[in-house]
């Protein structure tokens, strides 16, 4: 038990000296560059110190009633004595607890309702809106005012709040820029929103952190900030200069695949808002062949964007055509 | 129909070529082992019909055992991928399966069997009963549970693993976007588990209500037999929402409807709420009865009794209410309103209450005691500290407005490890030292326990603390590969090293399960570590019918009481009388069975070779309902010679065989 009482003060001490040196180094949560994202840190903070205190108080009356009461060689006709419990003591360790989740409480629940507005010092700007849609797998970001859309990279401007209004072309995601701010799913046919501004410009790192299958580790996108001259200056460059994109373009850019960057002068927006629940459905099961088992039934639905016509009659025959030798059938490309 | 050989074996992996070609000679090798020593007979009387929760119980260890191996190679296969930056180990595909495999056989064939392993094993002898209420029932849920392991361990050479996640996230697991049948596996091999695991709820709710010996009031059980108690309750009012949602899942995925998916009017975040009404319970499920047998062990080796025992059964009580209550905090990222999402952290970080109640409980039974440090006692008492940082790491993963940036990170990974292994494996582990001798006579070897103990518990910390701080620094869960500018990699190397370490502290127990089997002392006596609850009275290895004559219960602690009062006479010759036990029965594997090809071909898709099938299912409960079996009696002369033998021994093994 000597060794017990060893692992534990050095687990103690290396679990003490990561965090501590985890507030000073340079991960990712503990260096904010948002009001959001500070806002949230120092939640992080205030928990960690009062979570440690508890850790040390635990480890610490551990140690010391192990150590204490541990049998040896000169206790071994020790009989300890019938203790059933105490109820003043058992009070104590219930209202402790209650005393330090109310500690937590109070702020969480403030940040919590401060991080879904605009942040403070910047309710009096407009915010820019952005729609960001993930696909498989790639993020598309529209810029409605602007009228232009680009893919895996997002440009914005520093000391102005951005509403990002997220959504999903398919498979659910989270669209996530730690150093801005905290995270927020992306569905299909469902809207979700998530404020955050830049302090300063700089290069910061997006990525997913809900899995979607194959391509989910390439997820990522960079989200540049830029000083507001800059960021105009852009615009009006991508407006000038990129090519408009069509529907087929589109289309296709929403089957399965990594994508590099890409710039657009329109934006998809004026074809489908993936976050209305009655748009069309733009999913390519076929193209999910994951190169080895057994395949299953594929399902053909009405509101699929291939139905271009929309006649349901006729795609529901196929289907049950398709069903029938779907086991042996035409699958290929193993 | 022409099956095409090439899709239904997973093939173009030399890793589950090898695989399948390891599963195919095994498989020969033991049934022609089991052939040669002619052990079919007793194979077949003696275990596969046995309706005995003792032996059921055994069962349940050894796959929980054996499912162990399976999980812990899938996560040494994720380790071996993930310690240095773009490795070309595995591909994505194969990853995303070993992931998924891994966190349901974890959860659902690892821990669950092994805890209602331990709970069919101990719960009747701690109450001071003959098996519990339903005893066929319980052959039965042993044997569905054992068939949809099965099932859904095959997946990765027949037919292809699923691969979207233990969580199966819909639209992911939808035919939109997985149209193999790799997440049927999942759908109706968890659906076959779970009416297994169901039904274990409901015969341990019984069991404790009516079956408790005279005198054991509620309020006089051991508290591992309280834990599995209240576990049972929420196994019953939970396991219900995730046969539904599976079979939600089936209907989507092999006729077509509309209930998750984007298309057609579906949902997918019912498909994340439904699962989570399950999936966060289901923790507890799990938790629970490991706080249980935490109880029972420190209070054993501490030589007192468990400090405030009222406290300890209103925190469990108090437990599993919050647990149907906080599911939310699984995806407070999901749009939720502010104050959806305060209520959630605020019912989650009440959970910490209660079990800041118990830890202190603990802590304080340990005061004034005598702490003998045997390896069941290590793994109780490692599981504080460690538990503490799983604990403390949730409550910080219960601010919602932080979980913005835990949420599916590695922070999240190590949390959750950091509750399941100190909190369900330790405890697991501690159980099966504790009472390994009532289970088989012999006790498994203090000195390469001590090796099992250290070399697991050095290992977890290694590999899952850099976890945390992994995460904190943007390291996402799942990812299959990350580029090496992230700079995860040495924290990365470091995890993985650990994991070897972990699994060389798993390979000592299962040598040390050898070793023992082979080596250790048979003669023990009957209460080898001075223990205080009931399941004690009884020979090592405990007789078949239990108990000659039922014992009285006045006192909690009751076999303490009576060996500090002296009430263990010799059995009165007049005191004994016949015991009517159940007879063994085909019925429950041949449901499995059934269950098993019903499954399957459901899982191809083939819906009326599948419903063919199931009409055996059908047929097994017509049986059922006709069998007139009665039961067969324990004649007194049998009773009287097995309680002479050991009775004569009784008590001598005291305090001699811990070294």
């Amino acid at each position: 038990m000597k060794k017990s009482k060893v692992l534990l003060v050095s687990l103690t001490s290396i679990m003490a000296v990561l965090l501590l040196s985890g507030c000073e180094n340079n991960m990712v949560v503990f260096n904010p560059e948002g009001p959001i994202a500070r806002q949230i840190t120092e939640l992080i903070n205030f928990s960690i110190a009062l979570m440690l205190l508890v850790t040390v108080v635990v480890f610490g009356l551990f140690g010391f009633i192990v150590w204490k009461y541990r049998e040896r060689k000169d206790n071994m006709d020790y009989e300890p004595p019938e203790e059933h419990g105490s109820t003043v003591l058992e009070i104590i360790w219930t209202v402790i607890p209650i005393l330090i989740i109310i500690a937590l409480t109070i702020p969480t629940v403030k940040t919590i309702y401060a991080i879904d507005e605009i942040p403070k010092g910047y309710e009096d700007q407009e915010p820019l809106v952005i729609h960001v849609t993930s696909a498989d797998w790639k993020w598309i970001f529209s810029y409605p005012e602007q009228g232009i859309e680009t893919v895996n990279y997002v440009n914005i401007p520093e000391d102005r709040p951005i509403d990002f209004k997220l959504t999903s072309a398919g498979t659910m995601q989270s669209f996530w820029i730690p150093a801005l701010a905290g995270q927020k799913y992306t569905m299909a046919k469902a809207e979700t929103q998530l404020y955050l501004v830049a302090d300063n410009p700089g290069s910061y790192v997006g990525k997913n952190t809900n899995f979607n299958g194959q391509g989910y580790a390439g997820m990522e996108f960079e989200v540049l900030s830029q000083t507001q001259k800059d960021f105009d200056q852009w615009v009006q460059d991508v407006k000038e200069t990129a090519p408009k994109m069509t529907l087929e373009e589109y289309e296709k850019m929403l089957e399965p695949s990594h994508l590099g960057r890409k710039t657009f002068s329109n934006t998809h927006l004026e074809w489908v808002d993936h976050s209305d629940p009655h748009s069309k459905n733009y999913t390519n099961p076929e193209m999910y062949d994951r190169g080895h088992g057994w395949p299953g039934k594929i399902f053909e639905d009405k509101d699929n964007y291939k139905n271009k016509d929309g006649n349901n009659s006729e795609s529901i025959n196929h289907k049950e055509s398709e069903n029938e030798d779907s086991h042996g059938g035409d699958h290929s490309g193993h | 129909m022409g099956i095409k050989w090439d899709e239904f074996f997973v093939t173009g992996d030399p890793l589950i070529f090898a695989s399948q070609i390891g599963i195919a000679l095994t498989l020969i090798g033991a049934l022609a082992g089991i052939t040669y020593f002619k052990k079919w007979n007793y194979l077949w009387t003696e275990w596969l019909t046995t309706v005995d929760h003792k032996k059921i119980g055994i069962m349940y260890i050894l796959m929980g055992v054996l499912m162990f191996v399976r999980g812990g190679i899938d996560g040494l296969m994720m380790k071996g991928q993930t310690a240095v930056p773009e490795n070309g180990f595995l591909n994505a595909q194969h990853y995303n399966e070993v992931f998924t495999t891994h966190g349901v056989i974890m959860i659902l064939f690892v821990a669950m069997p092994l805890l209602i392993g331990l709970m069919n094993f101990v719960i009747p002898l701690q109450i001071g009963a003959r098996d519990v209420a339903f005893p066929q029932l319980n052959a039965l849920s042993f044997w569905l549970t054992f068939s949809g392991a099965m099932l859904f361990n095959i997946s990765f050479i027949i037919g292809g693993s699923p691969d979207a996640g233990w969580t199966s996230y819909f639209p992911l697991a939808g035919k939109e976007f997985s149209p193999g049948i790799g997440n049927n596996y999942y759908a109706v091999a968890l659906q076959i588990a779970g009416a297994g695991t169901l039904m274990t709820g409901i015969n341990f709710v019984v069991t404790v209500l009516k079956m408790r010996t005279k005198g054991m009031t509620l309020m006089k059980m051991p508290m591992f037999t309280w834990t599995s108690f209240i576990t049972s309750i929420i196994i019953v009012a939970s396991f219900p929402i995730f046969t539904v949602a599976l079979a939600l899942m089936t209907f989507d995925r092999t006729f077509g409807t509309h209930f998750f998916t984007i298309s057609g009017g579906g949902m997918d975040m019912l498909w994340a709420n439904l699962f989570w009404l399950w999936g966060h319970p289901e923790v507890y499920i799990v938790v629970l009865p490991a706080f249980g047998m935490l109880s029972d062990i420190i209070s054993t080796f501490a030589r007192k009794t468990l400090y405030g025992y009222k406290s300890m059964v209103i925190s469990i009580v108090m437990i599993s209410v919050l647990s149907m209550l906080v599911w939310v905090h699984h995806f407070f990222t999901m749009g939720n309103s502010a104050a959806v999402n305060s209520f959630f952290s605020i019912t989650t970080m009440a959970i910490a209450i209660p079990t800041g109640v118990k830890v202190f409980n603990w802590l304080f039974t340990m005061r004034k005691g005598r702490i003998k440090f045997t390896t069941a006692m290590l793994w109780a008492l490692a599981f504080v500290p460690n538990f503490v940082i799983g604990g403390v790491t949730g409550v910080m993963l219960a601010m919602a407005a932080a979980d913005y940036q835990y949420h599916n990170t590695l922070f999240l990974v190590a949390h959750f490890h950091y509750v399941l292994i100190p909190g369900v494996v330790f405890p697991i582990f501690a159980g099966l030292y504790f009472w390994w001798p009532k289970m088989f006579g012999y006790m498994l070897n203090e000195r390469i326990g001590k090796w099992n103990f250290w070399l697991f518990v050095v290992g977890f910390n290694v590999t899952f603390m850099p976890m945390f701080f992994l995460g904190l620094d943007g390291a996402v869960r799942r990812a299959y590969t990350y580029s090496a500018e992230t700079g995860f990699g040495p924290l990365m190397m470091i995890s993985a090293i650990g994991s070897i370490i972990l699994a060389a502290g798993f390979a000592a127990l299962v040598y040390n399960i050898y070793w023992s089997a082979r080596y250790a002392d048979r003669n023990i006596g009957n209460d080898p570590w001075d223990a205080r609850t009931l399941e004690w009275a009884t020979a090592t290895p405990v007789q078949h019918y239990n108990f000659a004559s039922l014992p009285e219960v006045t006192k909690l602690d009751a076999f303490w009481h009576m060996k500090k009062n002296d009430q263990l006479q010799p059995l009165k010759e007049d005191e004994v009388e016949e015991i009517h036990l159940p007879s063994n029965t085909w019925i429950p594997i041949y449901m499995g069975v059934v269950f098993g090809i019903s499954g399957f071909l459901l899982v191809f898709e083939w819906t009326i070779a599948a419903a063919i099938a199931a009409i055996g299912i059908f047929a097994g409960l017509a049986f059922r309902s006709f069998d007139y079996d009665e039961g067969f009696h324990v004649h007194k002369d049998e009773i009287l010679e097995t309680e002479g033998i050991w009775r004569k021994g009784a008590n001598k093994g005291v305090k001699n065989h811990v070294s």
